[in-house]
């Protein structure tokens, strides 16, 4: 017989996922998140990619039926292979400008806090400059410089987030830094990286997670914004900001058009929001209220 | 008059931030693959022409002189002309930088007007319908796209009902949608962080405290926890304040108000960097006057925060 | 009308969390005399502090009374609507928190925390009048008036308890409950807190209800003790008849075997054994018998009556012997 484990038993990753798994708002958001991404991912296995540009003006702007559930714009093209493509920039976009902002803003943060000193005093005077600008506007200046672009895009927000994760990183590594637990391994002879490894990353890395979650749906939001300006992103590309403002004009009289595309927007980013949420409260219990 | 000091040094630190900002963004724009000549001439351009105009525009000094010279006419408040409207960068901007400023500030005031209540009320009556309905609203606001809602909006109460202008400037009910579909982001985290916030401060011991003197339910609220809740709040409020500014562009750009964003995206298309330099070092200093400002109203609501030292 | 001030009958107060409930008293008896000091003397968590809020009603949500009677001056208090309970708090009772870094307002002048007492319980006092008072006060507990236009943070652990103190007693209250007092401050701090509670002891008439785990702190300053265990009490009497009595419950006698005795040549103090009974499960009979070093069967399962002896009551089955010895 398999003997129950009391709570102490315990380890505190176990906890986090025991405790996320008792939120039902965070599976809920994990079920949504899951849903677009399962269709967005299988994306050419359900309409080819010609589907999306494919323009077929004698079925213009139709209603949602069984052969276009979404329905068409005004040149005839299907909404729904626009969305589903559309997505996998909003979504494959967002998560690659989580994924650099994390990667170089731990780097930053990181090497400030365990080193100190000068390093610390530079690196934290650079991201504070680069803090102190608006991120939609640093982003604007970037693309000002790269021009339009899926992959400028990425990085022109991406920088605008790397100083927000340095600065979370450095403080959590400060904090862990000065830990009893940390002192002790370094008693012991093991080395700058090793502890920073071993003890520092998986003790810091909670609150960062849940940043990181909570982060990943204002940028898909940006993302979107920056399409609907027509930057970074430009028509006929789909993306789910650039295919509401390229049927602006259509919307009050085929709502369809506007409201299908920010529904699955505010679905995505609300999956992402709850997750995080949940996440959040996972790490830290007191924090729920 | 520590609060004027601490103003005062603050302004001088923002000297620094100016010149590295700037240092950051020339380094940045002057990346820009392709010639700018090229691109303003047209393709039919021969190359003389290119290089006449390139060295007209001091594009083919190095980098670092031309900074330099760029931040000597900036101090004597000369942002250069825009490259591809012909226009004065400054003389734009201060005539454009009101209308932001009012949109924004409206929509500011907006969300906490009416945030900050109905935080504060979802937090006393924790777990009643309104405080189910704020986290619903909250959610809602916070995964809702900007331009989509003011898009919707636009062609709801504009278009369809015709309760409002639908774009311009021309009379003040044409400023209510856009500030109320700009406040509306804010207005979902004043009503979450008063909430929050609210909620620390009823678990204080200085709130039992004040039970215990004698004071009712009401004046509890009203004159111990209010201004306890509302630090976090201010702090809020002007963080949320240069991404007010940040979306403005597009709130700006839905109804056709002739504030810095409509400006700043053209320029961005158009890849003019004087307007875009110039733009984003004026809203850097708008952003971070502003925050000096929220710091000293948080000095004045929080005794403990010290500006001398 | 009573005899008591304060009339404890029989109180049972437990507090709801999400996956238990949590039983702080469990049918405490208390009496008290107008200006009469009583020490109530326990372990953390054996629901002090429970009983302090209780009498004031201010138990925070889970919390829950759920039987006996509280009166006061033979009024039941557990009757009265918050109107008369508002009336109550701060002017006629009045408490100390255990912490005084965190019980005060920290955005508001502490000359205006202790005049907002004066302000909702003497509102036909001039404006002059009442600052006169809350001067005189601040000098009372040792603080310089000059210094009510100051904030909490300014003021170290020990001046902020004075200022509690003032919060306290500046209407005049017949009932102070003071909530360990000075268990969150230095030890040279804890005594001059404890003087300067001798010394007003002395000029108002208030009763005071001292709640501690410091048996010293009692010793010195109180005419009566109640020793409570798990929510329950288990010994009452004068000080003399606790500190001095043969027949003490044998808990009161661990409390007192943890103060260690300078006149005698010990290598160790007496601990008592085990630890603070659960107090989500309260075990049948007597709360202390797993700990208790005489237990007898009859100890777990019924719970003892109280013997009386003079001013001294101990609630123990050790003593049934001897009064039936004595019938």
């Amino acid at each position: 017989m398999r003997k129950k484990k009391t709570l102490s038993e315990y380890s505190t990753g176990e906890l986090v996922l025991y405790r996320f798994r008792k939120n039902k708002l965070a599976m809920l958001g994990v079920a949504m998140f899951l849903f677009v991404a399962l269709f967005i991912l299988f994306a050419p296995l359900i309409r080819p990619y010609d589907t999306v540009v494919k323009q077929n003006i004698a079925d213009r702007l139709q209603g949602p039926s069984s052969e276009y559930i979404f329905g068409t714009d005004e040149l005839g093209r299907d909404l729904f292979s626009r969305i589903l493509y559309g997505g996998r920039i909003s979504l494959f976009c967002s998560l690659a400008i989580i994924a650099i902002a994390f990667v170089s803003g731990a780097l930053i943060g990181g090497a400030a806090g365990f080193f100190g000193g000068k390093v610390d005093t530079v690196l934290m005077r650079i991201v504070d400059m680069l803090m102190s600008v608006p991120s939609a506007l640093l982003a604007m200046a970037i693309i000002t410089a790269l021009g339009n672009g899926v992959w400028k895009l990425v990085l022109a927000l991406a920088i605008g987030q790397i100083p927000r994760f340095a600065r979370m990183v450095r403080s959590s590594v400060i904090t862990l830094r000065n830990m009893e637990y940390v002192e002790a391994a370094r008693c012991f002879g093991i080395s700058s990286m090793k502890i920073m490894l071993k003890h520092i990353l998986p003790n810091g890395i909670g609150p960062i997670v849940v940043s990181a979650t909570l982060t990943l749906g204002a940028v898909i939001l940006s993302i979107s914004s920056m399409g609907y300006l027509g930057l970074g992103v430009a028509s006929p590309t789909p993306e789910w900001g650039t295919i509401i403002s390229e049927n602006k004009v259509n919307i009050q009289y085929y709502p369809y058009l506007g409201i299908i595309p920010g529904i699955c927007i505010m679905l995505t980013v609300m999956s992402v929001n709850f997750i995080g949420d949940g996440l959040r409260d996972a790490f830290d219990p007191k924090s729920k209220n | 008059m520590d609060w004027l000091k601490y103003a005062l040094k603050r302004l001088i630190m923002l000297i620094p931030v100016i010149i590295c900002v700037t240092f950051i963004l020339f380094v940045i724009l002057s990346l820009a693959p392709g010639d700018v000549a090229r691109m303003i001439l047209g393709a039919d351009a021969t190359d003389e022409q290119i290089a006449a105009l390139n060295h007209e525009m001091g594009l083919d000094r190095p980098l670092l002189i031309r900074y330099v010279s760029y931040m000597v006419d900036a101090v004597q408040l000369d942002f250069g002309t825009s490259w591809t409207g012909n226009f004065d960068v400054l003389e734009e901007f201060s005539f454009r930088l009101p209308y932001t400023l009012l949109v924004s500030t409206l929509a500011i005031l907006f969300a906490i007007a009416v945030g900050v209540p109905l935080g504060i009320a979802s937090a006393i009556k924790q777990y009643s319908l309104l405080d189910y309905g704020c986290t619903f609203v909250v959610m809602l606001l916070f995964s809702m796209p900007a331009f989509w809602l003011g898009t919707m909006c636009q062609i709801f109460f504009c278009l369809t009902l015709r309760w409002l202008p639908v774009s311009g400037v021309g009379s003040w009910q044409s400023y209510i949608l856009p500030a109320v579909i700009l406040g509306a982001n804010t207005l979902a985290s004043m009503i979450r962080m008063s909430r929050t916030s609210m909620l620390d401060v009823i678990k204080m011991d200085y709130i039992r405290t004040a039970r215990a003197k004698g004071n009712s339910n009401k004046d509890v609220i009203i004159h111990h926890a209010i201004r306890n809740s509302l630090i976090p709040v201010v702090t809020q409020i002007g963080i949320n304040f240069a991404g007010t500014i940040g979306g403005a562009v597009v709130t700006e750009n839905i109804f056709a108000i002739p504030g810095i964003g409509s400006m700043l995206i053209n320029a961005v298309k158009g890849r003019d960097v004087p307007v875009v330099m110039g733009t984003v070092i004026f809203i850097t200093v708008i952003v971070c006057v502003i925050n000096l400002l929220v710091d000293l109203v948080c000095a004045i609501i929080d005794p403990r925060i010290d500006l001398a030292s | 009308m009573s005899d008591y001030l304060l009339e404890v009958n029989d109180l049972h107060v437990q507090y709801n969390t999400d996956d238990s409930v949590v039983h702080a008293l469990n049918g405490l008896n208390l009496r008290l005399k107008e200006g009469e000091k009583l020490g109530l003397v326990g372990e953390t968590g054996a629901g002090k502090t429970t009983l302090a809020l209780s009498i004031l009603r201010l138990l925070p949500k889970v919390g829950q009374i759920v039987s006996g009677s509280i009166k006061y001056k033979g009024e039941e208090l557990l009757d009265k609507n918050e109107a008369y309970m508002l009336g109550l708090r701060g002017r006629r009772v009045s408490m100390i928190f255990q912490d005084p870094m965190t019980s005060l307002n920290p955005v508001k002048t502490v000359g205006n925390q202790i005049l907002e007492v004066l302000n909702l319980h003497f509102p036909d006092l001039s404006k002059d009048e009442k600052e006169k008072k809350v001067d005189e006060m601040l000098q009372l507990v040792g603080i310089p008036a000059s210094r009510k236009g100051e904030f909490p943070h300014q003021f170290s652990g020990g001046m902020k308890q004075r200022v509690v103190i003032a919060m306290a007693l500046i209407a005049e209250p017949e009932l102070l409950l003071a909530d360990e007092p000075t268990t969150a401050l230095d030890v040279t701090i804890q005594a001059q807190i404890m003087a300067l509670m001798g010394q007003l002891k002395e000029k108002f008439n208030s009763a005071v209800l001292l709640i501690t785990h410091d048996l010293g702190v009692v010793a010195e300053f109180c005419d009566t003790v109640s020793v409570i265990y798990a929510g329950r009490v288990v010994e009452h009497g004068a000080v003399e008849d606790i500190f001095m009595g043969n027949e003490n419950h044998p808990y009161t006698k661990g409390l007192i075997g943890c103060i260690p005795d300078l006149s005698k040549d010990e290598d160790r103090l007496h601990p008592i054994p085990g630890s603070m009974v659960d107090a989500r499960s309260i075990p049948e009979g007597c709360a202390f018998a797993d700990r208790c070093p005489h237990c007898m069967d009859i100890c777990r399962k019924i719970i003892p009556e109280e013997h009386v002896n003079g001013t001294h009551s101990v609630f123990c089955h050790l003593y049934d012997a001897i009064k039936e010895g004595e019938k």
